[in-house]
């Protein structure tokens, strides 16, 4: 039996109050989702059901370095997913902009940001995107960058449309953007998905939701920030990015 | 201090598949280079069925033990804005790689050398219904290692990339990634 929108949300529901439960005995803020996320039914078979091994104070941990990019890695046009084509994709041109920071509000410098989209009526340039919107000959919906001095990064595209997947009856993703960061260290690595403000599809997605915290799933909406919105030309948007996991200066300065 | 929580990591999804795969993704090794080994195997998930949705991240020391890494594994066409490819000299120590309808990666890369005793290529796992990756690792010799140490021999066995004796002189080393089940890889926490 397909489950319903109305199961989804009773087993979303449960979590929580479970979940608000273990934070009042004082189990710490879980900032990252669970691996074992009944609600979205894909972790059922792809997570692990052993624990984490911990590799800790290991300073020649190959980990605690990671791949480096440069500007022979990105082109000048990769950022403005507007101007890949020979003509202005349809949509609502947006500015996305933000800071890549680590934890102790340092910036990220010089690190390859990348993006991915559908397009504003909710179609992927994937094949086996089969969702009967039209593609857009205009808008591929990818972009790369690397983030500047201040650990600052923008893209401007078009505000990607909502769509449909087969999780339960009547799913909808949100309109959402993935990104894909790298750190100093590769165990900064974070691939996540950034929404937009007031989306009334955002209680319900089983894949936001897995972020349990209240405050961690707030960290992944957008805010619109007028500063950014271009006169005549696109709206704005400001998602700043906080790194996790340990880099060897980390570990030298002895945190 | 200041201590920023983290943006929580979310799922890959099905459809990166135009964005993250760059062609020469799993070719680390310079090409046509003497020394170069491959790495390949399947990703399975709980129920032994091949995970055709996967992307595999690799990083590595390179032969000399370095970490440094080098900028161009997505080397670009300033021309067409498309990818050329790796310069076919420098060591990157960055793979990347989907896994294909049977589940299966593959990568030429080269014998990372010291720091650590016991060379290993680390692997980031990323695919639809994985909310947050996995590292694991490749080990390509057994020898004396703290993380060895704390497995049992079981468990262990499931980091070793195990050269294949019937294919090209002991050059192809097996690493399946099994995200659930009997057989479950090691996957490993740094926080
Ligand atoms: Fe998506």
């Amino acid at each position: 039996m397909t489950p319903t929108q109305s199961d989804i949300d009773g087993e979303l529901a449960e979590i929580r109050a479970d979940y608000e439960k273990a934070r009042a005995a004082g189990t710490p803020a879980a900032h990252h989702p669970p691996r074992d996320f009944p609600p979205y039914r894909s972790s059922l078979l792809r997570h692990p059901q052993q624990p984490l091994v911990a590799v800790s104070g290991d300073p020649e941990a190959v980990e605690l370095s990671g791949p480096v990019f440069g500007h022979t890695d990105v082109t000048e046009l990769d950022h403005d997913l507007t101007r890949q084509h020979a003509a202005e994709p349809l949509g609502e041109r947006i500015t996305v902009s933000g800071r890549l920071l680590d934890s102790a509000g340092r910036p990220v410098r010089g690190q390859l940001v990348e993006l991915w989209q559908a397009n504003a009526s909710g179609r992927y340039a994937h094949q086996r995107d089969q969702h009967p919107a039209p593609l857009d000959p205009n808008f591929t919906g990818v972009g790369r960058g690397l983030t500047g001095d201040d650990g600052s990064y923008s893209f401007t595209t078009i505000k990607p449309g909502a769509y449909p997947w087969r999780n339960h009856e009547n799913a909808w993703r949100p309109a959402h953007i993935h990104f894909s960061l790298f750190g100093t260290a590769f165990t900064q690595r974070l691939v996540t998905q950034m929404y937009f403000p007031g989306d009334p599809l955002l209680a319900y997605d089983p894949i936001l939701q897995s972020v349990t915290d209240d405050a961690a799933r707030a960290r992944l909406v957008a805010a619109y920030d007028h500063s950014l919105s271009r006169p005549e030309w696109s709206l704005g948007y400001r998602w700043d990015i906080v790194l996790d996991g340990p880099s060897a200066t980390w570990i030298e300065e002895g945190r | 201090m200041t201590y920023l929580p983290p943006t929580p990591s979310h799922t890959v999804g099905p459809f990166y598949g135009y964005a993250l795969p760059f062609p020469g993704g799993g070719d680390i090794a310079p090409r046509e280079h003497p020394d170069a080994i491959t790495l390949h195997g399947y990703v399975y998930d709980g129920a032994g069925e091949p995970v055709p949705d996967a992307i595999v991240e690799f990083w590595q020391a390179g032969p000399d033990g370095s970490l440094a890494g080098a900028p161009g594994s997505m080397r670009r066409d300033p021309v067409t804005g498309g990818f050329l490819g790796r310069n076919g000299v420098d060591f990157t120590g960055f793979g990347r790689v989907p896994t294909d309808a049977d589940g299966h990666y593959t990568v030429r890369t080269l014998p990372p050398g010291a720091p650590s005793p016991v060379p290993y290529i680390s692997v980031c796992v990323f695919a639809r219904g994985l909310t947050h990756h996995l590292f694991t690792r490749a080990y390509l010799a057994e020898g004396p290692d703290a993380l060895f140490a704390s497995l049992t021999p079981e468990r262990r066995a499931t980091l070793i990339a195990r050269p294949e004796p019937n294919r090209d002189s002991n050059r192809t080393h097996r690493f399946d990634i099994r995200l659930q089940g009997e057989e479950e890889t090691v996957f490993l926490d740094f926080a």
